[in-house]
C-alpha cells in the first residue's frame, strides 16, 4: 500500500507542531522513551504535556518555541503509513513550505479559528496550489476558544473557499479541529455535533491518491549508464508513464529511434512493465550515443524541446535576488544548463494575486513569472502535466546555493506563436537615416580605432551613431557565449541582429567584431538586405605580423589558443565595400573614407 | 483490465534510495560509503549492489574504527565486503589517539572521537561525497537534515542554512575541500529497515538476533560485557538472553533482552516495540536533549 505524503502550513502558533504532535500521540504512534522526555521537558517550562515539544527538535526551536526547518515525521496506521512534512510558518521560511509541498499528496493548512484567514493562509494555500499539491485538507483549529460554534467554522471555511476558488485546488475539505484537547484530529468530538464529516486522521487514511501521478506519457530521463564487459544500460527514474519491452522509443535530443529490449529492476529482476516512479536500468535494441541528461520516450509522444522556457520562480536566495539578465546553472531532470533570465514578466502579490508587470525584480520568498533561456535545449512538459519533467531548480554558481524553485507554464511565447508588431512610424517618418558599417579583421588589426574614431566623426556631424564593440558586448549581450565556432556564429548573429534594430532606427551601427567566418558575416549582410537597409562590409586588412606587433591585449604573446589568424581559421571578404589598410593612413583618415562612403 | 501501477511502499522507498544512489555515482568525483556493519549500512550496500547490477558498485565503502568493536561484527563487515566486491578503507579512532588529534576518555566512551577520525580519512581520501545509512525517524535533529546534507571545509552541519531540497532534484555542487553527507535511506523508519531485510533475505551480524551473554545492567541499559568495558565496583555480569538494535560501540551501545531469533520475529518485535531505537540502546544519545544535534554541528553523522 501506497505511504501518504503530507505536507503542513500554517501561520506561527496556529498550532501546527501541537497538531502533529496530537496526531502522533493519540494514534500512539509516539514512543514512551520520546514521550518521557517531552513529559520532562514541558514539566521544566512549568507547562503541561506541550505536544509540540514532540516535533520541535533544534535548540533554537526549542528555546523560542518556533519551527525552524521542515521536520519529517513518520507514522503508520493499520490502514496507511504516513511521511508528515512539518514546515514552519514563519514568513522567512517560506523556502520550507515550498520543500515540503514539493513531494507531497497532501496539503495540510491550519487556520486558527479566533483569528481567521490571514495572509499566511491564502500564502500556503496558494503555494500548495502553485506546487500542484493534488488534495488539500484545511484544518479550523482552537475551535475551544470560538465555544466550538459551527458559525464561526461555517464563516472561516467559506472565506477560504471563496479565496481557493481562484486556485488551482481540486480536492478540498475543511475539518474543525482543536489540537490542544484533540477533537477530530483522531477521535471525534462530542464538543462539536454538528460536524458531519471525518475526523483528520480517518480522512487521512481514506483520501485516494492513486491517480495523481502521469501514467501517460512515457519520460525516461537517462540519470547513469551501466556498464560492465557484457551489459551496457541506461539507470534512471520513470518519470512518468509505462514503458515495456518492445517499445519503439526515441533518444533527445539527438532524435535516434531503437526499441526497448529489456527492462530490469535493481539487482536483476526482468521486468514486463515499468512505469513511474520505478527506478530501472533499460537495454535498448541499438548502441546508441545516449547519456545522462538525455530523455527517452515515444517517438509520437515527446516532451518540448527548446531552449525558450516561460516558468514560475518561487525565490530562495537570501542573498541576492532575481534580475533580468542575471545566470544561473538550470537543474532539470538528470540535466543541467546555464540560463539566463531574458524577462521578469509579473512578479505576484500572492495574498491578492495581484500582478505586478512593472516588477524588476524577486527577492527573498517572493514569487513571479520570468522567462528563461538556456545554453542548451531543455527537454521538458509544463508542469502542470509532470511534476517531474516540468519542475526544476536555480543554483547560484559562485555560491552553490539553490536560489530558486521553478515550475515550467510552457514554451515561451517567443518561440512558440511569434507574431511580428508593426510599427506605427515608416522609415521614412525618421529624422535620420541608419546604416550597419561591419569592421572584420584579425584581433589587434585596428578594427576598433578607427571604429571609435568613425562615431566621434559622425556624432560630430549630427548623424546619430553607435559603437558595438565585440569585446564591450562580451560583457553582455554575448556574456554566455564563449570562443567555439558555434558560439562566435552565435556572437556574430545576435550583434547583426542588433545592429538592424540600430540601422531601422536610423542610426548607424558602428559593428567593431573579429567575425571570422564568412558565413556569419554573409548572412548579416543578407538580414540587412532583406530589410532594406545599408551594409557596409570594411576589412581592416592588416597583415598577422603587424597584428601581433601592436598586440594591445597580450593574446599573441601570450599564445591564446583558438586564436583567429594563428590557431584559428579567418575567412577575408571576398566583396567588401572597403579594404584597408596600413598604408591607408591613420584611424582619423580611414574612418574619413568610410565616412564618404556613407554619404556618397 | 485495470491496472494499478502502485508501488508497495517499500518499493517506494527501495526506487527513492536507488535514484538518490546512481545520482551520486553520477555527479559526484570521489564518493565513499559509510559502513559500519551494522544494519543500516548493510541495507545500504545492499542497494547499492542493486543499484548498478550488473556493474560493481562504483565506490569503495569506509569504515571508522573506534577500536571498540564487537568481533563478530567486523568478521560480519570483511565478509559481507568480500562479496560485495568493494574495496574496504578503515579510519582508526586508535591512530588519532596516538596522534594525540583526540583524547581518549574510559567515561564518555569513543562515540563522539570517531568525528574527527572520519573529518581526518574524508580530507586525506578527498571525498566529496559520503553516503550514511541515517534514518530521520532516529532522533529529532535527524529529522531536520535533507537528504543531501551540505557539510563546509570543517565538515560542520548548518540547519538554518540547509539549501530547500525540492521534488527528486538535489544540489550537490561543493567548492573543494568542502562536502556532501548524503542519506538515501533519510525516509525510512526502523520497521522499513527491518521488513526489507526480511523480504530481501539480507543477512546481518548475528548481534542482531536473540543469543544469550553476559550483561551488565547500568544506567539503565543492558551493555554487553567486552574486554572493552571495565566493570564498575559492585557490578555483577549476569547471563541473558538479548538481541542488538543497533550496533556500534561496544561501550555504548546496549542491548534489548529478546526472544526474536529470526527476521520474522524482530519485524513483530519492532512493530510492537513502545521505545525507540536510540533510546533503548545509545548512551551517548541521553547525555542532553540536543546530544545528537551538537555532535552533527560538529561534523558527526
Amino acid at each position: 500500500m501506497k505511504s501518504l505524503r503530507i505536507a503542513t502550513a500554517g501561520s506561527v502558533d496556529d498550532g501546527k507542531s501541537t497538531l502533529v504532535g496530537r496526531l502522533l500521540y493519540d494514534s500512539k504512534a509516539t514512543f514512551t522513551d520520546q514521550l518521557a522526555a517531552v513529559e520532562q521537558a514541558s514539566r521544566d517550562r512549568g507547562e503541561e504535556l506541550n505536544l509540540a515539544l514532540l516535533t520541535d527538535g533544534l535548540r533554537a526551536e526549542r528555546e523560542q518555541g518556533i519551527t525552524i526547518d521542515v521536520a519529517y515525521r513518520y507514522f503508520a496506521t493499520p490502514k496507511r503509513s504516513f511521511v508528515i512534512a512539518d514546515t514552519p510558518g514563519h514568513i522567512q521560511y517560506t523556502r520550507n513550505m515550498v520543500t515540503g509541498a514539493s513531494t507531497a499528496d497532501l496539503a495540510l493548512i491550519l487556520v486558527d479559528a479566533s483569528l481567521g484567514l490571514t495572509e499566511q493562509s491564502r500564502r500556503h494555500a496558494f503555494l500548495a496550489s502553485l506546487l500542484g499539491v493534488p488534495h488539500v485538507v484545511l484544518c479550523v483549529n482552537k475551535m475551544d476558544l470560538v465555544g466550538y460554534t459551527a458559525e464561526r467554522f461555517e464563516q472561516i471555511s467559506a472565506d477560504f473557499e471563496r479565496f481557493a476558488a481562484r486556485l488551482d485546488v481540486h480536492d478540498l475539505s475543511v475539518i474543525p479541529v482543536s489540537a490542544l484537547h484533540g477533537d477530530n484530529v483522531v477521535h471525534r468530538s462530542a464538543a462539536m455535533p454538528w460536524y458531519e464529516g471525518l475526523p483528520l486522521l480517518h480522512h487521512l487514511e481514506q483520501v485516494h491518491v492513486a491517480s495523481d501521478r502521469n501514467l501517460i506519457d512515457a519520460r525516461f530521463p537517462v540519470q547513469y549508464v551501466v556498464r560492465s564487459p557484457s551489459f551496457r544500460g541506461y539507470a534512471g527514474t520513470l518519470a512518468g508513464g509505462v514503458m515495456r519491452p518492445g517499445d519503439e522509443v526515441v533518444a533527445l535530443p539527438s532524435g535516434f529511434t531503437t526499441t526497448v529490449r529489456a527492462i530490469w529492476a535493481p539487482g536483476g529482476v526482468r521486468l514486463d512493465e515499468a512505469f513511474a516512479p520505478q527506478a530501472v536500468t533499460l537495454q535498448l535494441a541499438d548502441d546508441l550515443d545516449v547519456g545522462r541528461g538525455d530523455l527517452l520516450c515515444r517517438p509520437g509522444n515527446r516532451p518540448h524541446v527548446g531552449s525558450d522556457l516561460d516558468a514560475m520562480l518561487c525565490w530562495f536566495g537570501e542573498r541576492s535576488g532575481l534580475s533580468v539578465g542575471g545566470r544561473y546553472v538550470l537543474r532539470h531532470t538528470t540535466a543541467e544548463t546555464r540560463v539566463r533570465v531574458t524577462a521578469l514578466e509579473y512578479r505576484l502579490d500572492v495574498n491578492t494575486l495581484h500582478r505586478d508587470p512593472d516588477a524588476t525584480d524577486l527577492t527573498l520568498n517572493q514569487i513571479g513569472r520570468a522567462r528563461l533561456h538556456a545554453q542548451r535545449p531543455v527537454l521538458f512538459d509544463a508542469y502542470r502535466r509532470n511534476r517531474a519533467t516540468g519542475g526544476f531548480i536555480l543554483v547560484d554558481e559562485v555560491s552553490n546555493e539553490t536560489v530558486a524553485a521553478g515550475m515550467i507554464t510552457g514554451p515561451s511565447v517567443r518561440s512558440s506563436s511569434v507574431s511580428w508588431h508593426s510599427s506605427g512610424v515608416s522609415r521614412s517618418d525618421r529624422s535620420s537615416s541608419g546604416a550597419t558599417v561591419w569592421l572584420t579583421g584579425l584581433p589587434a588589426s585596428g578594427k576598433s580605432s578607427v571604429a571609435v574614431e568613425l562615431e566621434r566623426r559622425l556624432v560630430a556631424a549630427g548623424r546619430p551613431a553607435y559603437l558595438l564593440d565585440g569585446d564591450n558586448l562580451r560583457h553582455g549581450l554575448t556574456s554566455d557565449l564563449g570562443f567555439g565556432p558555434a558560439d562566435r556564429s552565435e556572437n556574430v548573429r545576435r550583434v547583426g541582429e542588433v545592429a538592424k534594430l540600430f540601422a531601422d532606427a536610423g542610426v548607424v551601427a558602428v559593428v567593431s567584431l573579429v567575425s571570422p567566418y564568412r558565413a556569419d558575416r554573409d548572412a548579416v549582410r543578407a538580414l540587412h538586405r532583406a530589410a532594406d537597409l545599408p551594409f557596409v562590409e570594411v576589412f581592416v586588412d592588416t597583415p598577422v605580423e603587424v597584428c601581433a606587433e601592436r598586440d594591445p591585449k597580450g593574446l599573441y604573446a601570450r599564445g591564446e589558443p583558438g586564436l583567429t589568424g594563428v590557431s584559428a581559421p579567418y575567412e577575408p571578404p571576398q566583396a567588401a565595400e572597403l579594404v584597408l589598410r596600413p598604408a591607408d593612413g591613420d584611424p582619423v583618415t580611414t574612418a574619413g573614407l568610410i565616412a564618404e562612403l556613407l554619404t556618397g | 483490465m485495470t491496472v494499478s501501477y502502485e508501488l508497495t511502499h517499500l518499493q517506494g522507498l527501495e526506487a527513492e534510495a536507488v535514484h538518490i544512489v546512481r545520482e551520486v555515482a553520477a555527479t559526484f568525483e570521489r564518493p565513499v560509503l559509510l559502513f559500519s556493519g551494522g544494519k543500516d549500512s548493510v541495507v545500504m550496500l545492499h542497494l547499492a549492489t542493486k543499484a548498478f547490477w550488473p556493474a560493481p558498485v562504483p565506490f569503495p565503502v569506509l569504515h571508522i574504527d573506534t577500536g571498540h568493536n564487537f568481533d563478530e561484527v567486523l568478521s560480519f563487515r570483511d565478509l559481507a565486503v568480500e562479496r560485495a566486491g568493494v574495496r574496504l578503507i578503515v579510519g582508526r579512532v586508535q591512530d588519532d589517539i596516538d596522534s594525540g588529534a583526540v583524547a581518549d576518555d574510559p567515561v564518555a566512551g569513543r562515540n563522539r572521537l570517531q568525528t574527527t577520525t572520519l573529518l581526518r580519512t574524508i580530507g586525506e581520501h578527498r571525498f566529496d561525497a559520503v553516503f550514511g545509512g541515517a534514518r530521520r525517524d532516529e532522533e529529532k535533529a535527524r529529522a531536520k537534515e535533507r537528504v543531501f546534507s551540505f557539510r563546509d571545509r570543517y565538515g560542520q552541519w548548518d540547519p538554518r542554512g540547509q539549501r530547500p531540497e525540492l521534488w527528486n532534484l538535489y544540489n550537490g555542487r561543493h567548492k573543494p575541500g568542502e562536502h556532501i553527507r548524503v542519506f538515501p535511506l533519510s525516509n525510512w523508519t526502523e520497521l522499513d529497515i527491518w521488513r526489507y531485510i526480511r523480504d530481501e533475505g539480507i543477512e546481518l551480524p548475528p548481534l542482531y538476533y536473540a543469543h544469550r551473554r553476559p550483561v551488565v545492567a547500568r544506567d539503565g541499559m543492558l551493555l554487553a560485557v567486552t574486554r572493552f568495558l571495565p566493570l564498575l565496583a559492585g557490578e555483577e555480569p549476569v547471563s541473558s538472553l538479548v538481541r542488538f538494535r543497533t550496533v556500534g560501540d561496544a561501550t555504548c551501545t546496549g542491548c534489548v533482552e529478546s526472544a526474536a531469533a529470526t527476521p520474522d520475529d524482530v519485524v513483530a518485535e519492532v512493530a510492537a516495540t513502545r521505545v525507540t531505537e536510540r533510546g533503548a540502546t545509545r548512551a551517548d544519545d541521553r547525555i542532553s536533549a540536543a546530544g545528537m544535534e551538537d555532535r552533527k554541528r560538529e561534523g558527526y553523522f
